[in-house]
């Protein structure tokens, strides 16, 4: 066999490994039989019974304005956060300001929770706000760790971009709020896009912090599904692990495509400018 | 004059506004953590008597903690167990997910451009679907009744009516944080083996390394900032895993992560809950400065 060989076969089992177990719950989503051992034949069946189920349609609508809420805020935070560290120098509370920025992205998911609950309940003593825990936690929980991510996407974005043409605008006698919003905001737009839709997935995804800071009335949708789990296979959860694959793949896919039409674009503005015309 | 003032001015925003942010809900927190574990345990609503106790019309605290939570930790065996038992579960499971990934990461650093983008696509994609329902689908092989079982009774090397025992094994924890952290093991390694020049393994060829030695004393060594970036990426969160080993680990397989849940949600016992995540992070505080200054890191996006 040649090395090649040896490689691909190596490399083959690492996607097998990732892409297996999601094919599987993908048919078994539409498997008329409630058990797993047994093919009942090809049904639309579970997506139905999905569709039926109040409790998680509810869980869905919260988790997704959790969410945008909290991807919104995390990505106006993080913004803030990634040009002051890409752009100020040094400034006094820098060394703290990336530490606190950076520390969320590593910090075990039952520390932050235990910690947010903490801080939520010594808050409602002390001030009376937040009162009860519930949507606003969660949100302000998740807009936390959002931030940290954010920020790493935006300061590495700012890092490649050259500050020569800030600087540009700045000679020709262009103001600070105006320079950031026409020429910084559009060159950074596609890593606040991609930093908004990676808030969002961590924010939809969350089981563990959710379940510390979360009231009676905010169940989200990962600690619906945790609870329907535990008590085993239910065939309606592959319906749902096959919705979101399907969304996610649809997303990831017009990206990439979105990202070779540009650098197409890119390519044929350099050979433009580059013939002079 | 006023516009250079008014430049300061938006700066100091730009600098305090997710500053105080961050202050309120994340430094704050830990004070409190670092507070209620040096509490004692009441039954009361919140189920702890405050270390720090404001006496009337007096402004300074006074100081009536305990170190007793501590000293718990350290007196039942099961909470060192659990932390020893995670560590090593987590550094177990890391070594598995770099075997895994480098042929991965490899194969796509060489691989032509075309192909590498759909490759990569393909290791992220997973990355934003649900890690929950990942984890289920995993059940879904695994199970005495799943694809695994039934795939290797097909095969005839098991007997189909007496099935392996895949679930609630040390062996599923194993498998479920590869599959899980699979991702951020490959990015950083593909960054560092894409920036390698070509041109050194041909000198090495040419030098008369055979493909193992030059694999073994060019490449890997110029990898290893890709493999100390990947592993810290999967080690770190591995170590205070909850969800993982919740579903796929046996009754009796405690890792510290679980343990902390346990201790609060079931037990109510804040003060204790807090001192093992106080001591969790003590145990993390190295790997993580490590990773900070990590080259590999900077460079990935």
């Amino acid at each position: 066999m040649s090395r090649r060989a040896v490689l691909v076969a190596a490399a083959s089992a690492g996607f097998l490994l990732l892409y297996v177990p999601l094919l599987i719950l993908v048919i078994y989503s539409f498997n008329a039989s409630r058990l797993v051992s047994v093919w009942g034949g090809w049904s639309v069946r579970w997506y139905g019974e999905l569709l039926g189920n109040a409790q998680v349609l509810q869980a869905a609508w919260i988790s997704v304005q959790i969410a945008v809420l909290a991807a919104t805020i995390g990505t106006a935070l993080g913004t803030l956060v990634g040009y002051a560290l890409a752009r100020f120098g040094r400034f006094r509370g820098r060394l703290l300001l990336t530490g606190m920025a950076t520390a969320p992205i590593v910090m075990p998911e039952v520390v932050t929770g235990l910690s947010l609950l903490l801080m939520f309940i010594a808050m409602e003593q002390a001030i009376g706000w937040p009162q009860g825990r519930g949507v606003v936690t969660i949100v302000i929980a998740h807009a936390t760790f959002c931030l940290a991510f954010v920020a790493v996407i935006v300061q590495a974005r700012l890092a490649d971009f050259d500050r020569s043409i800030e600087e540009a605008a700045a000679d020709l006698g262009g103001r600070q709020p105006w320079i950031f919003l026409e020429i910084t905001l559009p060159v950074i737009a596609p890593a606040l896009v991609a930093g908004w839709l990676l808030a969002f997935t961590l924010s939809f995804d969350d089981l563990v912090i959710a379940s510390f800071v979360s009231g009676p009335a905010s169940s989200t949708l990962p600690m619906v599904v945790y609870s329907k789990v535990r008590l085993g296979v239910s065939p309606d959860i592959n319906a749902l692990g096959t919705i979101i694959i399907a969304v996610v793949a649809t997303g990831v896919i017009l990206g990439a495509w979105q990202m070779r039409r540009a650098e197409r674009q890119r390519m044929r503005d350099v050979q433009r400018a580059l013939a002079g015309d | 004059m006023t516009g250079a003032r008014r430049i300061g001015a938006g700066r100091a925003l730009v600098i305090w506004l997710p500053m105080l942010w961050l202050i309120l809900f994340f430094l704050l927190p830990f004070a409190i953590v670092a507070h209620v574990s040096l509490s004692e345990a009441t039954i009361a609503m919140p189920p702890y008597r405050p270390a720090l106790v404001w006496p009337e019309g007096g402004w300074l605290p006074e100081y009536r903690g305990t170190l007793d939570n501590y000293r718990f930790l350290l007196e039942d065996p099961l909470y060192l167990g659990a932390y020893l038992g995670s560590i090593r579960m987590a550094g177990i499971a890391t070594a598995l997910c770099l075997l895994v990934a480098y042929p991965m990461a490899y194969l796509i650093a060489r691989s032509a451009p075309a192909t590498r983008i759909v490759l990569l696509m393909l290791v992220v994609l997973p990355f934003w679907t649900s890690s929950l329902l990942r984890i289920y689908a995993l059940i879904g092989v695994l199970s005495p009744n799943g694809f695994l079982n039934s795939a290797l009774g097909w095969l005839g090397l098991i007997d189909p009516d007496r099935p392996i025992q895949f679930l609630q094994t040390d062996f599923a924890v194993y498998l479920g944080i590869t599959f899980t952290y699979l991702p951020l093991m490959v990015l950083p390694l593909y960054a560092t083996l894409e920036k390698l020049d070509p041109s050194l393994l041909e000198a090495s060829a040419d030098l008369g390394a055979s493909a193992f030695g030059t694999f073994w004393q060019v490449t890997l060594p110029l990898s290893l900032p890709g493999v100390l970036a990947g592993c810290l990426l999967v080690f770190i969160p591995a170590v205070g895993e909850f969800v993982i080993p919740a579903l796929l680990g046996g009754p009796d397989q405690l890792m510290i992560g679980r343990v902390l849940w346990t201790e609060f949600f079931n037990n109510r016992d804040w003060p204790v809950a807090s001192a093992v995540a106080i001591a969790m992070l003590a145990f993390l505080v190295v790997p993580f400065m490590i990773l900070r200054n990590s080259p590999a890191l900077r460079g990935e996006g």
